[in-house]
């Protein structure tokens, strides 16, 4: 706990996480070309969260980074979800309401 | 906070008068920074939830526009700019245990990766320019106004005609695609090319900012200024490079991929 906010990643796994996100990126890119219906955007994704998340725990130290940074990059993303989901919520159900 | 940090060992040049020790400066630093990223999330979700809503209202016309982009240029982009942002976190590494050179390495590394980011989007901008694809250009100005149905004075007659396009697969999926809806569709890809320039637009305008601040850093990497104590504005450098690279992350897919099976490469 204490020297948490000092250990940062070694190149050893850096190498790591960006083979995870080519690994991811060739997926993304194979998975586009087949059909699975209303799932593929869902796949491609969950696959671009999954590499974000790695770059920002990572990359950008945040998995090393104080409670206090955390939070507030947490309550930064909340905030975007709020407004994708609010607005999608309104747009997608407009069509339920009769004319 | 109640650890109380005597500095007792002498006054490291680069740190500021208002903070107490080097550990609290780079902390405040860090803590700002990630804010000012926060307000970028916020532009750029605001071009998201816009492109998602439009997605779903016409969503053959972004069929049409996403299978129009090259998907090699920007899968081979994405592979670049996740290379990039491994140099660059290589390159805050370097600094951090005051590797003078391989700091430089790392970080004209990131910038050659960077630079090559542009020039194939600066291709495939040209390619859309060509396909005339490019939303509300005038005939007068430029001479290539937008055009999706023919017409086009494109060097390969083949791109361009997205309203052809959609007709062509709708026989060979074996459906009846009548000129009009077609041509209406292939309209409403304007629309689509919007997003695409504003979203990757804005997007490689933080590159080029990001270049900026990398050439900033690779002359104060090279006076030997960063080491174990300071390396906070690498480290800050870092972040902003890192964002950059997410949000190419959700562009590929969004952009780039609606569809793909139904029309290939």
């Amino acid at each position: 706990m204490s020297e948490q906010s000092h250990s940062h990643p070694t190149p050893g796994l850096y190498l790591i996480i960006v083979a995870a996100l080519f690994v991811g990126t060739f997926a993304t890119w194979g998975i586009a070309f087949l059909d699975l219906g209303i799932w593929n955007p869902v796949v491609a994704l969950t696959i671009a969260v999954i590499k974000a998340t790695l770059v920002i725990l990572f990359f950008m130290h945040v998995h090393y980074s104080s409670k206090l940074t955390k939070i507030t990059i947490s309550a930064g993303f909340f905030w975007l979800m709020i407004m994708i989901t609010m607005s999608l919520s309104d747009y997608l159900t407009r069509a339920f309401l009769p004319r | 906070m109640s650890t109380s940090q005597t500095t007792t060992t002498e006054h490291h040049p680069a740190l500021a008068h208002q903070f107490d020790s080097m550990e609290q400066q780079q902390e405040a630093s860090t803590f700002g920074m990630w804010v000012f990223l926060l307000t970028e999330i916020m532009m750029f979700g605001g071009l998201f939830t816009a492109y998602l809503i439009y997605r779903i209202k016409y969503y053959d016309a972004f069929v049409a526009g996403s299978t129009s982009i090259s998907v090699g240029w920007g899968f081979a982009n994405t592979l670049v700019l996740i290379g990039s942002s491994f140099t660059m976190a290589m390159a805050v590494w370097a600094a951090q245990k005051g590797y003078r050179k391989s700091q430089v390495w790392f970080l004209l590394g990131t910038m050659v990766l960077g630079a090559a980011f542009l020039g194939v989007k600066a291709k495939e901008y040209y390619d859309k320019w060509d396909e005339c694809h490019i939303p509300g250009i005038g005939s007068q100005v430029i001479g290539k106004p937008f055009n999706t149905w023919g017409g086009c004075s494109a060097t390969n007659d083949k791109l361009g005609n997205i309203a052809k396009e959609i007709i062509e697969r709708g026989e060979k999926n074996h459906e009846e695609i009548p000129p009009g809806a077609a041509k209406q569709t292939a309209e409403r890809t304007e629309i689509f090319f919007s997003f695409y320039f504003a979203m990757t637009g804005l997007h490689a305008f933080h590159m080029v900012i990001g270049l900026g601040l990398l050439a900033w850093l690779l002359l104060r990497a090279r006076s030997g200024e960063f080491g174990p104590s300071y390396y906070t504005p690498v480290e800050l450098g870092g972040l902003y490079w890192h964002f950059v690279d997410i949000v190419w992350i959700f562009l590929f897919p969004l952009l780039y991929l609606i569809s793909r099976h139904q029309h290939g490469v």
